[in-house]
Protein backbone atom coordinates (compact mmCIF):
# COMPACT_ATOMS: atom_id res chain seq x y z
CA UNK A 1 0.00 0.00 0.00
CA UNK A 2 0.97 3.36 -0.82
CA UNK A 3 2.04 5.57 2.34
CA UNK A 4 -0.24 8.30 3.12
CA UNK A 5 0.63 12.04 3.92
CA UNK A 6 -2.73 12.15 6.35
CA UNK A 7 -4.51 10.00 8.85
CA UNK A 8 -8.08 10.52 9.90
CA UNK A 9 -9.64 8.74 12.86
CA UNK A 10 -13.24 8.78 12.23
CA UNK A 11 -15.55 10.05 8.86
CA UNK A 12 -17.27 12.77 10.91
CA UNK A 13 -13.44 14.13 11.49
CA UNK A 14 -12.84 17.53 9.90
CA UNK A 15 -9.33 17.64 10.90
CA UNK A 16 -6.47 14.57 10.05
CA UNK A 17 -3.23 14.75 11.16
CA UNK A 18 0.27 14.50 9.19
CA UNK A 19 2.02 11.41 9.49
CA UNK A 20 4.89 12.13 7.18
CA UNK A 21 8.26 14.44 8.07
CA UNK A 22 9.00 17.41 5.91
CA UNK A 23 5.52 17.90 4.71
CA UNK A 24 5.48 20.88 2.29
CA UNK A 25 2.96 23.23 1.11
CA UNK A 26 1.50 22.01 -2.28
CA UNK A 27 1.84 17.99 -1.62
CA UNK A 28 -0.69 16.25 -3.11
CA UNK A 29 -1.39 14.32 0.07
CA UNK A 30 -2.91 10.65 0.24
CA UNK A 31 -5.48 10.59 3.05
CA UNK A 32 -6.14 7.54 4.70
CA UNK A 33 -9.48 7.23 7.31
CA UNK A 34 -8.20 4.28 9.85
CA UNK A 35 -12.08 3.70 10.75
CA UNK A 36 -12.73 1.57 7.51
CA UNK A 37 -9.37 2.30 5.47
CA UNK A 38 -11.08 4.72 3.01
CA UNK A 39 -9.06 7.60 0.99
CA UNK A 40 -8.97 10.36 -0.47
CA UNK A 41 -6.80 13.02 -1.62
CA UNK A 42 -6.27 16.59 -0.42
CA UNK A 43 -3.42 19.20 -1.32
CA UNK A 44 -1.80 20.95 1.38
CA UNK A 45 -1.61 24.45 1.82
CA UNK A 46 0.98 25.09 4.25
CA UNK A 47 4.17 23.55 5.40
CA UNK A 48 3.49 21.40 8.23
CA UNK A 49 5.32 19.65 10.97
CA UNK A 50 4.59 15.10 11.45
CA UNK A 51 1.50 15.17 14.07
CA UNK A 52 0.32 18.10 12.98
CA UNK A 53 -2.92 18.48 11.87
CA UNK A 54 -4.74 19.72 8.65
CA UNK A 55 -8.19 21.19 7.78
CA UNK A 56 -10.38 18.91 5.95
CA UNK A 57 -12.60 21.63 4.91
CA UNK A 58 -13.04 25.21 5.66
CA UNK A 59 -13.35 26.11 9.04
CA UNK A 60 -14.36 29.30 10.76
CA UNK A 61 -14.02 31.03 14.00
CA UNK A 62 -16.90 29.39 16.52
CA UNK A 63 -16.65 25.93 14.42
CA UNK A 64 -16.33 22.86 16.65
CA UNK A 65 -12.87 20.80 15.45
CA UNK A 66 -13.73 16.79 15.49
CA UNK A 67 -11.34 14.17 15.76
CA UNK A 68 -12.18 10.33 17.07
CA UNK A 69 -15.37 11.58 15.68
CA UNK A 70 -15.73 13.82 19.16
CA UNK A 71 -15.26 17.58 19.81
CA UNK A 72 -11.58 18.41 20.52
CA UNK A 73 -12.26 22.40 20.81
CA UNK A 74 -13.38 25.15 19.48
CA UNK A 75 -11.62 27.20 16.15
CA UNK A 76 -10.97 30.44 17.09
CA UNK A 77 -9.79 31.59 13.67
CA UNK A 78 -10.72 30.71 10.46
CA UNK A 79 -8.65 28.44 8.49
CA UNK A 80 -8.88 27.02 4.92
CA UNK A 81 -9.00 23.90 3.54
CA UNK A 82 -5.28 21.92 3.29
CA UNK A 83 -3.98 24.80 6.16
CA UNK A 84 -2.58 23.74 9.48
CA UNK A 85 -5.11 23.38 11.92
CA UNK A 86 -2.92 23.93 15.96
CA UNK A 87 -2.72 26.19 19.00
CA UNK A 88 -3.15 29.20 16.81
CA UNK A 89 -6.71 28.65 15.25
CA UNK A 90 -7.99 26.30 17.57
CA UNK A 91 -8.67 26.28 21.67
CA UNK A 92 -10.27 24.06 24.19
CA UNK A 93 -13.80 24.39 25.52
CA UNK A 94 -12.17 23.56 29.12
CA UNK A 95 -10.26 25.59 31.03
CA UNK B 1 -3.99 -13.08 17.58
CA UNK B 2 -0.51 -15.09 17.22
CA UNK B 3 0.61 -17.36 19.35
CA UNK B 4 2.11 -15.47 22.19
CA UNK B 5 5.49 -16.76 22.48
CA UNK B 6 6.04 -19.98 24.72
CA UNK B 7 2.17 -20.23 24.74
CA UNK B 8 1.62 -18.40 27.76
CA UNK B 9 4.45 -18.97 30.13
CA UNK B 10 6.60 -16.88 31.45
CA UNK B 11 9.87 -17.73 33.63
CA UNK B 12 9.68 -15.57 36.83
CA UNK B 13 9.59 -15.19 40.54
CA UNK B 14 7.16 -16.68 42.56
CA UNK B 15 6.68 -15.30 46.21
CA UNK B 16 5.72 -16.08 49.40
CA UNK B 17 2.29 -15.00 48.76
CA UNK B 18 1.64 -15.97 45.48
CA UNK B 19 2.25 -13.35 43.51
CA UNK B 20 4.89 -13.16 40.26
CA UNK B 21 7.20 -10.98 40.13
CA UNK B 22 9.32 -10.48 37.16
CA UNK B 23 12.60 -8.35 39.01
CA UNK B 24 14.74 -9.82 42.22
CA UNK B 25 15.50 -6.80 43.89
CA UNK B 26 16.80 -6.25 47.14
CA UNK B 27 15.91 -2.98 48.33
CA UNK B 28 17.30 -0.46 50.76
CA UNK B 29 13.68 2.04 51.39
CA UNK B 30 14.18 5.22 53.56
CA UNK B 31 10.93 5.57 55.55
CA UNK B 32 12.12 9.57 55.18
CA UNK B 33 13.91 11.96 53.14
CA UNK B 34 16.84 12.44 55.65
CA UNK B 35 17.00 8.40 55.62
CA UNK B 36 18.39 8.64 52.31
CA UNK B 37 21.91 9.19 52.79
CA UNK B 38 22.30 5.86 55.44
CA UNK B 39 20.06 3.99 52.34
CA UNK B 40 22.42 4.84 49.55
CA UNK B 41 25.63 4.37 52.05
CA UNK B 42 24.09 0.46 52.21
CA UNK B 43 23.39 0.29 48.43
CA UNK B 44 27.04 1.68 47.11
CA UNK B 45 28.93 -1.14 49.79
CA UNK B 46 26.36 -3.97 49.41
CA UNK B 47 26.36 -4.78 45.90
CA UNK B 48 23.07 -6.06 44.49
CA UNK B 49 21.24 -4.23 46.23
CA UNK B 50 19.40 -0.71 45.24
CA UNK B 51 18.22 2.08 47.62
CA UNK B 52 15.64 4.32 46.54
CA UNK B 53 16.00 7.87 47.81
CA UNK B 54 12.53 10.03 48.00
CA UNK B 55 11.79 13.79 48.95
CA UNK B 56 9.53 13.10 51.88
CA UNK B 57 8.23 11.43 55.49
CA UNK B 58 7.60 13.76 58.09
CA UNK B 59 5.41 15.37 59.22
CA UNK B 60 3.00 14.49 56.98
CA UNK B 61 -0.92 14.01 58.32
CA UNK B 62 -5.02 12.74 57.54
CA UNK B 63 -4.62 11.16 54.28
CA UNK B 64 -1.39 12.56 52.90
CA UNK B 65 0.32 10.20 55.76
CA UNK B 66 -1.96 7.46 54.37
CA UNK B 67 -0.75 7.96 50.75
CA UNK B 68 2.52 8.14 52.17
CA UNK B 69 2.88 5.14 54.08
CA UNK B 70 0.89 3.13 51.18
CA UNK B 71 3.12 3.84 48.41
CA UNK B 72 6.12 2.92 50.54
CA UNK B 73 4.96 -0.24 52.29
CA UNK B 74 3.35 -0.55 48.56
CA UNK B 75 6.52 -0.74 46.50
CA UNK B 76 8.85 -2.86 49.34
CA UNK B 77 6.23 -5.43 49.20
CA UNK B 78 5.73 -5.20 45.30
CA UNK B 79 6.76 -8.92 43.85
CA UNK B 80 9.34 -7.26 41.88
CA UNK B 81 11.19 -6.83 45.37
CA UNK B 82 12.83 -10.41 47.17
CA UNK B 83 13.73 -8.70 50.23
CA UNK B 84 14.07 -5.15 51.69
CA UNK B 85 15.69 -3.62 54.47
CA UNK B 86 14.01 -0.18 55.76
CA UNK B 87 15.93 2.82 57.49
CA UNK B 88 14.02 5.58 59.09
CA UNK B 89 15.78 8.31 61.61
CA UNK B 90 13.29 7.02 64.38
CA UNK B 91 11.69 3.12 65.39
CA UNK B 92 7.97 4.05 65.31
CA UNK B 93 6.91 4.26 61.69
CA UNK B 94 10.07 2.94 60.40
CA UNK B 95 8.39 -0.63 61.92
CA UNK B 96 4.83 0.52 60.50
CA UNK B 97 6.52 0.10 57.12
CA UNK B 98 8.35 -3.11 57.79
CA UNK B 99 5.36 -4.56 59.93
CA UNK B 100 3.21 -3.63 56.03
CA UNK B 101 5.67 -5.21 54.32
CA UNK B 102 6.05 -8.84 56.11
CA UNK B 103 2.87 -8.89 55.32
CA UNK B 104 4.02 -10.21 52.43
CA UNK B 105 5.89 -13.24 53.82
CA UNK B 106 9.31 -11.86 52.62
CA UNK B 107 12.29 -10.93 54.12
CA UNK B 108 11.99 -7.22 55.61
CA UNK B 109 13.86 -5.96 58.84
CA UNK B 110 14.08 -2.15 59.80
CA UNK B 111 16.68 0.10 61.12
CA UNK B 112 16.71 3.35 62.73
CA UNK B 113 19.15 6.17 62.71
CA UNK B 114 18.57 8.21 66.55
CA UNK B 115 20.62 6.97 69.28
CA UNK B 116 22.99 5.01 66.80
CA UNK B 117 24.14 7.65 63.75
CA UNK B 118 24.48 7.03 60.60
CA UNK B 119 27.79 4.64 60.56
CA UNK B 120 26.50 2.32 63.28
CA UNK B 121 22.95 1.92 61.01
CA UNK B 122 24.90 1.59 57.82
CA UNK B 123 27.49 -1.00 59.46
CA UNK B 124 24.18 -3.05 60.86
CA UNK B 125 22.05 -2.58 58.06
CA UNK B 126 25.03 -3.57 55.71
CA UNK B 127 25.48 -7.31 57.29
CA UNK B 128 21.21 -7.79 57.02
CA UNK B 129 21.43 -6.47 53.20
CA UNK B 130 24.39 -8.90 52.72
CA UNK B 131 22.60 -11.45 53.95
CA UNK B 132 19.42 -10.93 51.80
CA UNK B 133 21.81 -10.43 48.49
CA UNK B 134 23.03 -13.98 49.31
CA UNK B 135 19.17 -15.35 49.83
CA UNK B 136 17.74 -13.23 46.59
CA UNK B 137 20.15 -14.35 44.38
CA UNK B 138 19.83 -18.37 44.57
CA UNK B 139 16.47 -17.70 44.32
CA UNK B 140 15.02 -19.36 40.78
CA UNK B 141 12.85 -18.43 37.88
CA UNK B 142 9.96 -20.81 37.80
CA UNK B 143 7.44 -21.47 34.99
CA UNK B 144 4.55 -19.43 35.24
CA UNK B 145 1.60 -18.12 33.14
CA UNK B 146 1.43 -15.02 31.36
CA UNK B 147 -2.31 -14.70 33.20
CA UNK B 148 0.46 -14.28 36.49
CA UNK B 149 1.23 -10.71 35.50
CA UNK B 150 -0.21 -7.60 36.87
CA UNK B 151 0.46 -5.07 33.52
CA UNK B 152 0.10 -0.98 34.11
CA UNK B 153 0.03 1.81 31.83
CA UNK B 154 0.49 5.58 31.41
CA UNK B 155 1.74 7.11 28.51
CA UNK B 156 3.99 10.53 28.29
CA UNK B 157 4.99 13.20 25.92
CA UNK B 158 2.13 11.92 24.03
CA UNK B 159 1.14 13.65 20.16
CA UNK B 160 -1.11 12.79 17.92
CA UNK B 161 0.90 9.49 17.26
CA UNK B 162 0.40 7.88 20.19
CA UNK B 163 -3.62 8.72 19.87
CA UNK B 164 -3.15 6.88 16.15
CA UNK B 165 -0.52 4.03 17.14
CA UNK B 166 1.43 3.20 20.38
CA UNK B 167 -1.77 3.85 22.77
CA UNK B 168 -4.37 1.78 20.59
CA UNK B 169 -1.53 -0.96 20.68
CA UNK B 170 -1.58 -1.34 24.06
CA UNK B 171 -5.37 -0.86 24.07
CA UNK B 172 -5.40 -3.97 22.16
CA UNK B 173 -2.77 -5.91 24.18
CA UNK B 174 -5.13 -5.54 27.06
CA UNK B 175 -8.01 -6.68 24.98
CA UNK B 176 -6.26 -9.73 24.46
CA UNK B 177 -4.70 -10.39 27.32
CA UNK B 178 -7.35 -8.77 30.43
CA UNK B 179 -9.47 -12.53 29.17
CA UNK B 180 -6.58 -14.48 29.88
CA UNK B 181 -6.57 -13.61 33.51
CA UNK B 182 -4.18 -10.70 33.81
CA UNK B 183 -4.66 -7.34 35.82
CA UNK B 184 -4.43 -3.86 33.92
CA UNK B 185 -4.59 -0.68 35.25
CA UNK B 186 -4.82 3.39 33.79
CA UNK B 187 -5.18 6.78 35.79
CA UNK B 188 -4.58 10.08 34.82
CA UNK B 189 -7.55 12.21 36.31
CA UNK B 190 -6.52 15.34 34.65
CA UNK B 191 -5.98 13.27 31.10
CA UNK B 192 -9.52 12.06 30.89
CA UNK B 193 -11.04 15.97 30.51
CA UNK B 194 -12.44 15.91 27.30
CA UNK B 195 -13.41 11.82 27.38
CA UNK B 196 -15.03 11.42 29.90
CA UNK B 197 -18.47 10.61 29.07
CA UNK B 198 -16.27 7.77 26.66
CA UNK B 199 -14.41 6.92 30.23
CA UNK B 200 -17.55 7.07 32.45
CA UNK B 201 -19.61 4.37 29.65
CA UNK B 202 -16.48 1.97 29.95
CA UNK B 203 -16.76 1.10 33.55
CA UNK B 204 -18.36 -2.59 34.02
CA UNK B 205 -21.49 -1.05 34.92
CA UNK B 206 -23.26 2.47 35.93
CA UNK B 207 -22.55 2.23 39.43
CA UNK B 208 -18.47 1.71 38.91
CA UNK B 209 -19.43 4.77 36.45
CA UNK B 210 -20.89 6.75 38.50
CA UNK B 211 -17.49 6.20 41.14
CA UNK B 212 -15.29 6.76 38.31
CA UNK B 213 -17.34 10.07 37.55
CA UNK B 214 -17.10 11.26 41.13
CA UNK B 215 -13.12 11.15 40.96
CA UNK B 216 -12.74 12.95 38.16
CA UNK B 217 -15.12 15.34 39.28
CA UNK B 218 -13.95 15.96 42.79
CA UNK B 219 -10.18 16.77 40.78
CA UNK B 220 -12.25 19.40 38.42
CA UNK B 221 -13.79 20.89 41.45
CA UNK B 222 -10.56 20.71 43.86
CA UNK B 223 -7.74 21.31 41.73
CA UNK B 224 -8.80 22.62 38.50
CA UNK B 225 -11.06 24.98 39.58
CA UNK B 226 -9.10 26.42 42.63
CA UNK B 227 -6.30 26.27 40.77
CA UNK B 228 -6.71 26.89 37.39
CA UNK B 229 -4.51 29.07 34.80
CA UNK B 230 -5.23 29.28 30.98
CA UNK B 231 -4.59 25.65 29.47
CA UNK B 232 -3.10 25.05 32.44
CA UNK B 233 -0.19 26.82 32.13
CA UNK B 234 1.15 24.90 29.80
CA UNK B 235 1.07 21.87 31.98
CA UNK B 236 -1.92 20.08 30.23
CA UNK B 237 -1.46 19.69 27.38
CA UNK B 238 2.48 20.15 27.70
CA UNK B 239 4.88 22.46 25.94
CA UNK B 240 6.03 18.77 24.73
CA UNK B 241 2.30 18.02 23.45
CA UNK B 242 2.23 21.27 21.13
CA UNK B 243 5.62 20.55 20.23
CA UNK B 244 4.18 17.18 18.25
CA UNK B 245 0.63 18.28 16.90
CA UNK B 246 -2.01 17.82 20.22
CA UNK B 247 -3.78 21.15 20.65
CA UNK B 248 -5.94 20.69 23.45
CA UNK B 249 -6.79 18.71 26.31
CA UNK B 250 -9.93 16.83 24.90
CA UNK B 251 -7.89 15.89 21.64
CA UNK B 252 -5.14 14.71 24.38
CA UNK B 253 -7.29 12.26 26.53
CA UNK B 254 -9.61 10.89 23.37
CA UNK B 255 -5.46 9.85 22.45
CA UNK B 256 -5.16 9.09 26.40
CA UNK B 257 -8.14 6.39 26.24
CA UNK B 258 -7.36 4.63 23.12
CA UNK B 259 -5.27 2.64 25.78
CA UNK B 260 -8.06 0.80 27.62
CA UNK B 261 -8.88 -1.12 24.25
CA UNK B 262 -12.54 -1.37 22.90
CA UNK B 263 -13.53 -4.40 24.52
CA UNK B 264 -12.19 -4.82 27.87
CA UNK B 265 -13.97 -2.48 31.16
CA UNK B 266 -12.87 -1.39 34.29
CA UNK B 267 -13.94 -3.21 36.90
CA UNK B 268 -13.34 -0.57 39.97
CA UNK B 269 -11.58 2.74 40.65
CA UNK B 270 -8.88 2.76 43.19
CA UNK B 271 -7.27 5.29 45.23
CA UNK B 272 -3.48 6.21 44.14
CA UNK B 273 -1.16 3.33 45.19
CA UNK B 274 -4.05 0.76 46.06
CA UNK B 275 -4.21 -2.59 45.91
CA UNK B 276 -6.74 -4.16 43.70
CA UNK B 277 -9.02 -6.44 45.82
CA UNK B 278 -11.77 -7.62 43.10
CA UNK B 279 -9.67 -10.20 40.88
CA UNK B 280 -8.56 -9.99 38.01
CA UNK B 281 -9.09 -7.21 35.65
CA UNK B 282 -9.21 -3.65 34.29
CA UNK B 283 -8.52 -0.79 37.25
CA UNK B 284 -8.73 2.98 37.10
CA UNK B 285 -6.52 4.40 39.64
CA UNK B 286 -7.10 8.35 40.63
CA UNK B 287 -3.59 9.35 39.78
CA UNK B 288 -1.28 12.42 38.75
CA UNK B 289 -0.65 12.42 34.49
CA UNK B 290 2.96 13.09 35.59
CA UNK B 291 4.66 9.98 34.29
CA UNK B 292 7.38 9.29 37.54
CA UNK B 293 4.28 10.09 39.78
CA UNK B 294 1.93 7.66 38.16
CA UNK B 295 4.30 4.49 37.91
CA UNK B 296 5.03 4.91 41.13
CA UNK B 297 1.71 4.32 42.65
CA UNK B 298 1.00 1.93 39.90
CA UNK B 299 3.85 -0.10 41.13
CA UNK B 300 3.21 0.82 44.55
CA UNK B 301 -0.22 -0.77 43.86
CA UNK B 302 1.65 -3.98 43.26
CA UNK B 303 1.98 -3.79 39.13
CA UNK B 304 5.55 -5.55 38.02
CA UNK B 305 5.21 -4.44 34.16
CA UNK B 306 4.36 -0.95 32.76
CA UNK B 307 3.47 -0.18 29.30
CA UNK B 308 4.56 3.14 28.32
CA UNK B 309 3.31 4.31 24.75
CA UNK B 310 5.00 7.94 24.06
CA UNK B 311 4.95 10.35 20.87
CA UNK B 312 7.90 12.88 21.48
CA UNK B 313 10.03 10.31 23.55
CA UNK B 314 9.63 10.52 28.08
CA UNK B 315 12.41 8.88 29.56
CA UNK B 316 10.71 7.97 32.23
CA UNK B 317 11.79 4.32 34.10
CA UNK B 318 11.14 3.03 37.44
CA UNK B 319 13.57 1.72 39.71
CA UNK B 320 11.39 -1.93 40.73
CA UNK B 321 9.18 -1.94 37.74
CA UNK B 322 10.59 -2.73 33.99
CA UNK B 323 9.00 -0.10 31.79
CA UNK B 324 8.58 -0.82 27.95
CA UNK B 325 8.55 1.90 25.86
CA UNK B 326 6.78 1.99 22.59
CA UNK B 327 6.54 4.82 19.92
CA UNK B 328 4.74 5.59 16.35
CA UNK B 329 6.31 8.68 15.67
CA UNK B 330 9.36 7.30 13.35
CA UNK B 331 11.45 10.99 14.14
CA UNK B 332 11.32 9.84 18.35
CA UNK B 333 12.42 6.42 16.96
CA UNK B 334 14.92 7.36 14.99
CA UNK B 335 16.31 10.67 17.12
CA UNK B 336 15.83 8.43 20.82
CA UNK B 337 16.42 4.89 19.69
CA UNK B 338 17.85 4.34 23.04
CA UNK B 339 14.37 4.73 24.98
CA UNK B 340 12.21 3.09 22.39
CA UNK B 341 12.19 -0.82 23.36
CA UNK B 342 9.27 -1.30 20.72
CA UNK B 343 8.91 0.68 17.10
CA UNK B 344 5.39 0.74 16.30
CA UNK B 345 6.15 3.96 13.71
CA UNK B 346 4.65 0.96 10.86
CA UNK B 347 1.48 1.98 11.90
CA UNK B 348 1.58 5.48 10.32
CA UNK B 349 2.89 4.05 7.20
CA UNK B 350 0.38 1.47 7.44
CA UNK B 351 2.98 -1.38 7.21
CA UNK B 352 1.56 -2.59 10.48
CA UNK B 353 -1.74 -2.80 11.89
CA UNK B 354 -2.78 -2.23 15.38
CA UNK B 355 -3.65 -5.99 16.02
CA UNK B 356 -0.17 -7.00 14.81
CA UNK B 357 1.43 -4.33 16.93
CA UNK B 358 -0.66 -5.68 19.63
CA UNK B 359 0.85 -8.77 19.25
CA UNK B 360 4.44 -7.27 19.12
CA UNK B 361 3.73 -5.54 22.26
CA UNK B 362 3.02 -8.75 23.92
CA UNK B 363 5.72 -10.27 22.75
CA UNK B 364 8.40 -7.78 24.79
CA UNK B 365 6.06 -8.23 27.80
CA UNK B 366 6.81 -11.52 27.75
CA UNK B 367 10.75 -11.29 26.76
CA UNK B 368 10.85 -8.21 29.43
CA UNK B 369 8.67 -10.37 32.12
CA UNK B 370 11.98 -13.34 31.04
CA UNK B 371 14.48 -10.85 32.25
CA UNK B 372 15.29 -8.65 29.13
CA UNK B 373 15.80 -5.45 30.48
CA UNK B 374 14.35 -2.04 29.29
CA UNK B 375 15.97 1.02 27.71
CA UNK B 376 14.75 2.49 30.48
CA UNK B 377 16.78 -0.30 32.97
CA UNK B 378 19.59 -0.03 31.01
CA UNK B 379 19.93 3.67 31.20
CA UNK B 380 19.28 4.03 34.48
CA UNK B 381 15.94 5.57 34.96
CA UNK B 382 14.57 4.99 38.42
CA UNK B 383 12.51 7.66 38.68
CA UNK B 384 10.78 7.13 42.33
CA UNK B 385 8.68 10.10 42.95
CA UNK B 386 5.88 10.83 45.76
CA UNK B 387 2.17 12.17 45.02
CA UNK B 388 1.56 15.03 47.74
CA UNK B 389 -1.53 15.48 48.25
CA UNK B 390 -0.87 18.40 50.49
CA UNK B 391 1.82 21.01 52.54
CA UNK B 392 2.98 18.78 55.71
CA UNK B 393 2.47 19.73 58.91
Amino acid sequence: MTIPQLLVHDNKDNVGVVCVEGLTAGTDMLCVVTADDSSFHLTARDDVPIGHKVALKDLAAGDTAVKYGEDIGKIVADVKKGCHVHIHNLKTKRW
Amino acid sequence: MAAIRGNGTIHAYRRENGRVGVRNHVVILPLDDISNAACEAVANYIKGTMALPHAYGRLQFGADLNLQFRTMIGTGANPNVAACVVIGIEPGWTQRIVDGIAETGKPVVGFSIEQNGDINTVAAASRKAKEFVHWATELQREECSISDLWISTKCGESDTTTGLGSCPTVGNMYDKLIPQGIYGIFGETTEITGAEHICKARAINEEVGERWYAVWKAYQNEVIEAHKTDDLSDSQPTKGNFEGGLTTIEEKALGNLEKIGRTCRYIDVLEPAEAPKSGHGLYYMDTSSAAAECVTLMAAAGYVVHTFPTGQGNIVGNPIVPVIKLSANPRTVRTMSEHIDLDVSGILRRELTIDAAGDALIDMVVRTANGRNTAAEALGHREFVMTKLYRSA
